[in-house]
Formats: structure tokens, C-alpha cells, sequence
């Protein structure tokens, strides 16, 4: 089993690398001369010529991608930002801290919120409840996260004053954001749990259940649910991206000091250095994440465990 | 025309009849959903809207400014009021119906053409293609939607092609996966083997036979994406990566009614229930039509 897990962290490296080259890539098609934004208009031809010569700027495509992975990985030297003129490294580490903090907040809101009012959904079908909750879930799905953001933000901070619109010094502040961002797919989380839900109290051995006296409570949460989670796991698992994306404009409403505003900042103002560590860094975190709860997939599921123990 | 070419014909008729049928049951149950119904009515007019948005409200009303008649409140004159420059916010909703449904569209249509064709590619072809692709793919979906979408409109620059692209790009390895797995199971089957058998040259088979049965999930996937990537193209307007000022884009909208919308808060409103609106007409749409599909997947 020790194995299996090793074996999926070893194999997170051919997949960071290939991110990285992805996004490289990308950057790659981005115009302008580095060296000329660096050293300023002013700077003549050959001081330009002289930086690119230096910095190994005219070298070929795999060479700056292997030199800058390598300096990444060995010295934590992602390169030098256009804006700051200061590494890279310092403004990304100090602004992830709040960036997970949201993440994890508004992903844990959206899952003690979604899945008990999915099961209660499942559980008292066509309740008033139930209908309600069913237009709800499916009305916070279609909402764009920034126009929410905007009317709560009118509503609660503007209006009523119970909480700052932006900054994120304080708890306080991380709870629009985390409505914002968890409302949504608590939504989607309420839907899934509620189907499967729904699907597994169909099944006989429910039934079997019942029959043989068990009490209700014991029932949805030992049988019914851990089967039903399965799949609700893995919708939670895919969110986590989108939730990293819809963090993004979310700080950038709210403005709040993370990775997200710092990704748009440096697009708006072409510092390409910042923005392609700090997305490398978010698609790898991503990724990481989605082993674990892969990972955490396996030991829920006995059959799966079984499988992977023999590996 | 030998033998064997009409005991495949004959195979395949009765399959177009069986095919007949379900298309018959499927418009039905299609009918029976409200939401669905809902949906569909809403999108058409939507299409209506966005193909007459000039005939509804001139261009010139949705860019030439006017800081005398700046942010009034709607009235006869203007029912959805003015914005901050003083342009009719009832002609830049109509507008911007049109830029949505584009992009989304757009999108959609990249999404399905390339995605399909490497996703029936790899399930049909197998082999070290199916792995390089599938391993492709999965590296750019690890990369999450709106960063990418970011990384590559900031690349690129901004404008509305380069948006397209840009989501039509983060969305196409969702829908590669999802047709291979649509075409994957069709690839074994007996019918294809006669097909070949018979002679049908690999495109054929593709075309004729495969990809009709393989078309359902790949419908409901399709409605559904547009839905997200309608959204998606107004966050990334609304962060200023999207579509550019002038055109009426409603996340556009959106990010310029900000600094005033405690006072006018008509501006974010309206705008914002157009979005919803189509976003949830997609939504619905594609649930019903999922649910007509295959009742057994029913919400």
C-alpha cells in the first residue's frame, strides 16, 4: 500500500514538469523583449543586446526552460520580477498563505454546507424544503461569483457594515469571500450528494436494513452515505480547481492580498516572471491536491484498497 | 454489389429505426421537463435578441457617451437608466447578448471539433496515441480553467478572438476525454467489425456509425460547458482580461459599475440577472436534456 502511495508522489514529477513546460510555453508567445523591459526604453541596442547575452536570454527554448526549472527546483529562484525588480519568491510565498486560506475556508464551507442539506434533501424528497433547496442549489450554480461578490458586498459591508470590504488582516474579511467562493459549489456539492443519495436508499441492501430493524439515524449515516460519498468525493475533488480559478476574481474583488490578485496584477502589467511561477505554483498545489484526495479516495473504498494492496 | 454489402445494410437499417424510436421517446420526455422547456425557450430568445440586437437598439446608443444624461435611473427614455459615460445601459445589455452567445458559441464549437476529433481518434485508434494524448491532457487539465484561460489571454492580448481561444483551450481536454469515453465502448462492437468487413473505409466509420451513437452525453456536456463558459468569459472580462472597453460585455459592465454601485446599484443588477438568466437557461437546458437522454441519470 506504502508503495502505491509512493509510487503516485514519484509520478506528481513528470506532471509538474509538464505544467511547467505548458505554461512556459505559453509565455513564450507573450511579445515584448524582456531585457528591453528591464533595462527601460532608454537603455541603447547593444546594452539590451549585452543583458540578453548575459542572462542567457538569446539561448534556445529548452535551454532557458531546463535552466529555469533547475534554478526553480534547486535554489527556489524563480527569476527576478519586471515590477519589483526583486525576486520573485518572496511576494509569491507571502501571499499564498491567504490564498489557501480562502481556498480551504470557502471549500470546507461549501462541503458542511452542501452535503447535510443534500442528505436531508435525499431523505425528505419532494419536501418544501427539499424544493427550495433544489432552486437554490441550481440558482447559485448559474450566478457569476463577482456579481454575488458585489451584492453582498453592497448589502453587508456597504450598507450594513458588519464587515470589511476588503484587506485580509482579519478573520472578518475572509467571510464574504468565503461565501462568495463556497456558495456555489455548495450548491453543486447539495446536488451530487443528493442524487447518489437518492440512488443508494433505492438499493436492496438498504432496504435489507430496515427490515431488519435498524434504526433510521444508523442507517443514512453508516450505510447510505459512505456509499454515497464515493462520487461526491470526486466532485469535490474536480471543484478544487475551479475554486482556485474562482479564487482568483474573487480576491480581486474582495482585494485581498493573494496569489490570485497578485496573477492579475502582474498579466496587467506584463510581469511575466511572477505570473508564470505563481500559476506553475497553483497547478501544482492543485495537483497535490487532487492525489490526496484521491489517495484519501482509496482508503475510504475498501474494494479500491484491496485492489492497490496487492501493488 | 455483393452479399455482404446488404447484410450490413440491412444491420444498419434496423439499427436507424431503433435509433428512430429512441429519438421519438427522447423529444417526448424532453417535453415533459419544465425546466428543460424553460430553458430552451429562454436560449432561443436569446438567439432571437442577440441576432436582432440592432434592429432592438442601435449601435451608437451602446458607445456614444453623454455626460450630461450620466447615471439616471431607469425611465421611459432609458429602461435600464445610463451608465457612468452616459450610454443607454438597455442598448449595451442587447448588445452584449450577442458577444456572450458568441463567445460562448465559439467556444463550443472549437471544444467539439477538436476535442471530438482527438477524442474519437484515441478511443478509435488506441495505442501509443491514446497515450501520448490522454497524458497531454491530463497535464493541461491540471492546470485549473481560469488560470489558463488567463495565462494564455495574457499572452496573447486581449480581445474577443483571443478569449475564444483561450477558454475554447481550457475546456477541449474535458471533452476529449468525454468523447473517447462515448466512443470507446462503440469501438469493439460487432458492428464495426462488420463494417470493416465490408469494406467501409475508417472515416466512414467514424462518421456513420460511431459518432451518432456516440452523440448523446456529448450534447448534454456541450449545453452544460456553455453555461460555464459564458461565465467564464465574464470573470475574466470583469478582471479586465476579457473583452475590451467599448463593447458591452456584461462582466464589463460589471467592473465598471463598481466604484458607484452604492448609488446606483441598477447597474450591477441588471446586467448581472442577464448573466444569470443565460446561464441558467443553458443549465436547465442541458439537465433536461440529460434527463431525456437517460431517465435512469435523473437529478
Amino acid at each position: 500500500m506504502l508503495k502505491y502511495v509512493g509510487k503516485r508522489f514519484l509520478a506528481l514529477i513528470p506532471i509538474a514538469l509538464g505544467i511547467a513546460l505548458i505554461i512556459f510555453s505559453i509565455m513564450e508567445l507573450t511579445p515584448g523583449d524582456p531585457a528591453r523591459l528591464i533595462l527601460g526604453p532608454d537603455a541603447t541596442a547593444e546594452a539590451v543586446e549585452q543583458y540578453r547575452e548575459e542572462k542567457g536570454l538569446n539561448d534556445p527554448f529548452f535551454t532557458r526552460f531546463f535552466n529555469y526549472v533547475y534554478n526553480a527546483v534547486t535554489k527556489l529562484d524563480f527569476g527576478v520580477s519586471y515590477r519589483t525588480q526583486k525576486p520573485v519568491y518572496n511576494e509569491i510565498f507571502s501571499r499564498l498563505p491567504t490564498s489557501l486560506k480562502l481556498a480551504m475556508v470557502s471549500m470546507a464551507f461549501a462541503v458542511l454546507i452542501g452535503i447535510p442539506l443534500g442528505v436531508y434533501s435525499a431523505m425528505h424528497q419532494y419536501s418544501f424544503l427539499d424544493q427550495i433547496l433544489r432552486v437554490v442549489s441550481m440558482f447559485f450554480i448559474a450566478v457569476p461569483p463577482f456579481w454575488y461578490a458585489m451584492i453582498l458586498m453592497l448589502i453587508f459591508a456597504l450598507n450594513l457594515h458588519w464587515l470589511p470590504t476588503s484587506g485580509s488582516s482579519k478573520w472578518s474579511c475572509f467571510v464574504l469571500p468565503m461565501l462568495t467562493l463556497g456558495m456555489p459549489y455548495g450548491g453543486k456539492f447539495l446536488r451530487i450528494t443528493r442524487s447518489t443519495m437518492l440512488e443508494v436508499i433505492r438499493q436492496d441492501y438498504i432496504t435489507t436494513a430496515k427490515a431488519k430493524g435498524v434504526p433510521q439515524r444508523v442507517i443514512t449515516r453508516k450505510h447510505a452515505l459512505k456509499n454515497a460519498l464515493l462520487p461526491v468525493i470526486t466532485t469535490v475533488a474536480t471543484s478544487f480547481g475551479g475554486l482556485l480559478g474562482g479564487a482568483i476574481i474573487t480576491e480581486s474583488v474582495f482585494n485581498m492580498n493573494g496569489l490570485g490578485s497578485l496573477i492579475v496584477l502582474s498579466i496587467k502589467l506584463k510581469d511575466t516572471p511572477t505570473v508564470m511561477a505563481a500559476v506553475i505554483l497553483l497547478a501544482i498545489i492543485f495537483s497535490l491536491l487532487m492525489l490526496i484526495v484521491d489517495l484519501v479516495y482509496a482508503f475510504i473504498d475498501p474494494r479500491i484498497k484491496a485492489k492497490y494492496a496487492k501493488t | 454489389m455483393g452479399k455482404k454489402d446488404s447484410t450490413y445494410e440491412a444491420y444498419a437499417k434496423e439499427r436507424r429505426e431503433n435509433r428512430r424510436k429512441s429519438r421519438r421517446d427522447f423529444f417526448h420526455r424532453l417535453a415533459k421537463n419544465k425546466g428543460a422547456v424553460v430553458g430552451m425557450v429562454m436560449i432561443i430568445i436569446l438567439i432571437l435578441v442577440a441576432i436582432f440586437a440592432d434592429v432592438i437598439a442601435p449601435w451608437d446608443s451602446v458607445v456614444k457617451q453623454n455626460a450630461l444624461i450620466r447615471l439616471q435611473a431607469p425611465s421611459a427614455e432609458h429602461w435600464f437608466g445610463t451608465d457612468t459615460y452616459g450610454r443607454d445601459v438597455f442598448a449595451r445589455v442587447i448588445h452584449g447578448s450577442r458577444i456572450s452567445l458568441l463567445i460562448g458559441v465559439g467556444s463550443a464549437a472549437f471544444c467539439l471539433i477538436v476535442g471530438g476529433f482527438f477524442g474519437a481518434a484515441t478511443a478509435y485508434f488506441g495505442g501509443r496515441f491514446d497515450d501520448i494524448v490522454m497524458r497531454f491532457m491530463d497535464m493541461v487539465m491540471a492546470i485549473p480553467a481560469t488560470l489558463l484561460a488567463l495565462s494564455i489571454v495574457a499572452a496573447l492580448g486581449t480581445n474577443m478572438v483571443n478569449l475564444v481561444l483561450a477558454i475554447s483551450i481550457s475546456y477541449t481536454p474535458r471533452f476529449v476525454r468525454l468523447v473517447r469515453s462515448a466512443v470507446l465502448p462503440q469501438v469493439g462492437m460487432d458492428y464495426v467489425e462488420a463494417a470493416k468487413a465490408a469494406g467501409s473505409g475508417n472515416l466512414r466509420i467514424i462518421f456513420k456509425d460511431i459518432i451518432p451513437n456516440a452523440i448523446g452525453p456529448i450534447i448534454v456536456e456541450t449545453t452544460q460547458s456553455l453555461s460555464n463558459m459564458i461565465l467564464e468569459a465574464s470573470g475574466l472580462s470583469y478582471i479586465g482580461m476579457g473583452v475590451q472597453p467599448p463593447n458591452p460585455e456584461w462582466g464589463a459592465m460589471l467592473s465598471e459599475a463598481r466604484e458607484v454601485m452604492r448609488t446606483y446599484p441598477y447597474l450591477i443588477t441588471i446586467p448581472g440577472i442577464f448573466i444569470i438568466i443565460t446561464a441558467l437557461s443553458f443549465n436547465l437546458f442541458g439537465d433536461g436534456l440529460r434527463d431525456a437522454i437517460d431517465p435512469r441519470l435523473k437529478t
